[in-house]
């Protein structure tokens, strides 16, 4: 039976009705129109469908949509403001931390999540908290270097 | 990638959702971070599925009478990082650190990782070497179980039907305790191919407490009870280590051998204590 959900994506107010089986992910892209967040191996492990909710990090593929009901999402859509790149998205691009882009949407989210908890983080820390995502083109380190651009520590 | 439909619920309260499971093919929805990937490979398939995401006060963690009381809906990410867990009950907060990546972390929980019962799981060898009490409950009973009587077998736990895990209670460690978690990570999935939890406490020299839990060797996490015997009656910690998981089942995969998973135990859990002891006092 199908559930009416009422949930606010990058501030803005949707309210649909959908299968409890409907996964997160396939609700952003599907239904919301929101194509940022990937589907890479929807099995848990890739972190491309990472987006934020309540302001925490989580991969999309392994959430139904019915669990989102009243919460807030930010996908990689909502980080632009007034046609200026958010500072991580910035840096990713300022240090080549992407070549295909298909993880960058998740990389760019868990950043978020990581450079929150924890502003000024090592090049370990890094690696740490971006365990959750995996990227088959950049050999990571450009992504750490714009990690660390991102958290002001370029060079450093 | 797409589960077998079913029915959902998200009741508010606990007496509703007790009431729910106590008939019918129902399945608690915690984290879902094993329960989804499961729906979504069919292995499991319920007709209904209630989520505990929707009921306030389940996920909170109190210091009372010498014991953390920890809700069984706490994300693994709000044990490690939480201030009470960290200064009461260190080990469990470094082993929380140790599951998964910060997104598993962010969603999954200490209730629903220990009723899924993975042999592979992180938290179930530090609640063995915690001396952990499960309150578990359903909507006719509520008993405690110990961390000992709980972990059965492979993902089978000592919980009823119509049963949840409501809190898990541990004794506060004392802070001349030493206590280490070791750690070999599947290189794939990140699981425990073997963790070693253990606690030491020592007096004038000597070890007078020992408690050594072990998960991801066996089907289930285990008490290393003869390597604790020994340690308290003063052998060296190679030769307590040496002796962990003897008479105990081992699993084997195409990634390790259980002669090599014994072999880790041992090895890991020699590690544990050596980090255990440099944090005594
Ligand atoms: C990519 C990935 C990596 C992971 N790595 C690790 C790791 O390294 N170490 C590790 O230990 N774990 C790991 N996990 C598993 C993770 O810790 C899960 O969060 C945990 O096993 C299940 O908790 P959950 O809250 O997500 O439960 P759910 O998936 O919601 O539920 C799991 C099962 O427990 C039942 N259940 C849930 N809550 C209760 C309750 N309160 N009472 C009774 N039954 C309940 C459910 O019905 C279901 O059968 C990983 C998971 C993923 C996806
Ligand atoms: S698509 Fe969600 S983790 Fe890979
Ligand atoms: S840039 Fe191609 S997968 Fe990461």
């Amino acid at each position: 039976m199908k559930r009416k959900i009422s949930l606010r994506i990058n501030g803005k107010p949707y309210t649909d009705e959908v299968e409890p089986r409907l996964l997160l992910i396939h609700y952003l892209r599907e239904v919301a129109g929101l194509t940022g967040p990937h589907i890479g191996c929807e099995t848990s492990i890739c972190g491309a469908c990472t987006v934020m909710l309540q302001g925490r990090a989580v991969k999309s593929c392994t959430m139904f949509a019915v669990q989102a009901d009243g919460r807030e999402i930010v996908t990689i859509e909502g980080l632009a403001a007034n046609g200026a790149l958010d500072p991580v998205q910035q840096a990713f691009w300022n240090e080549h931390g992407l070549q295909c882009g298909f993880c960058t949407p998740g990389m760019i989210m868990a950043t978020k999540q990581l450079l929150q908890d924890n502003p000024s983080p090592t090049d370990l820390e890094i690696r740490h908290g971006l365990e959750g995502n995996l990227c088959r083109c950049t050999g990571y380190q450009h992504i750490v270097n714009a990690v660390k651009a991102a958290a002001g520590k370029a060079g450093a | 990638m797409i589960p077998q439909a079913f029915d959902y619920s998200a009741p508010q309260s606990l007496e509703e959702a007790l009431g729910l499971l106590a008939s019918g093919d129902r399945k608690i929805l915690a984290g879902g971070m094993s329960l989804i990937p499961m729906m979504k490979l069919r292995l499991a398939a319920p007709a209904e599925v209630v989520d505990l995401g929707r009921i306030a006060g389940l996920d909170g963690i109190t210091e009372a009478g010498g014991f953390v009381h920890i809700g069984a809906m706490a994300t693994h990410h709000t044990v490690e990082t939480s201030p009470a867990v960290r200064a009461s009950c260190p080990l469990l907060a470094e082993t929380a650190s140790h599951i998964g990546d910060v997104q598993v972390r962010n969603m999954g929980t200490l209730g629903g990782s220990i009723a899924h019962a993975d042999p592979a799981a992180d938290y179930p060898a530090a609640l063995l070497a915690l001396e952990a009490e499960i309150r578990v409950v359903s909507a006719h009973s509520d008993r405690t179980v110990n961390a000992a009587d709980f972990f059965l077998d492979a993902f089978t736990t000592a919980l009823e039907p119509g049963e949840i895990v409501l809190e898990v209670r541990l004794p506060v460690e004392q802070s001349s305790e030493g206590y280490g978690y070791e750690k070999v990570a599947h290189p794939a999935s990140g699981f425990a191919v073997v963790g070693v939890a253990v606690r030491i406490t020592r007096e004038h020299g000597r070890i007078i407490m020992a408690r050594i839990g072990v998960t991801g060797m066996g089907p289930h996490a285990f008490r290393a009870r003869a390597a604790e015997r020994l340690l308290e009656e003063g052998a060296a910690p190679e030769r307590a280590a040496a002796v962990v998981g003897e008479g105990e089942e081992a699993n084997s995969d195409l990634y390790a051998s259980a002669d090599y998973r014994r072999h880790l135990a041992r090895i890991h859990a020699r590690r544990a204590l050596a980090v255990a002891l440099s944090r005594a006092s």
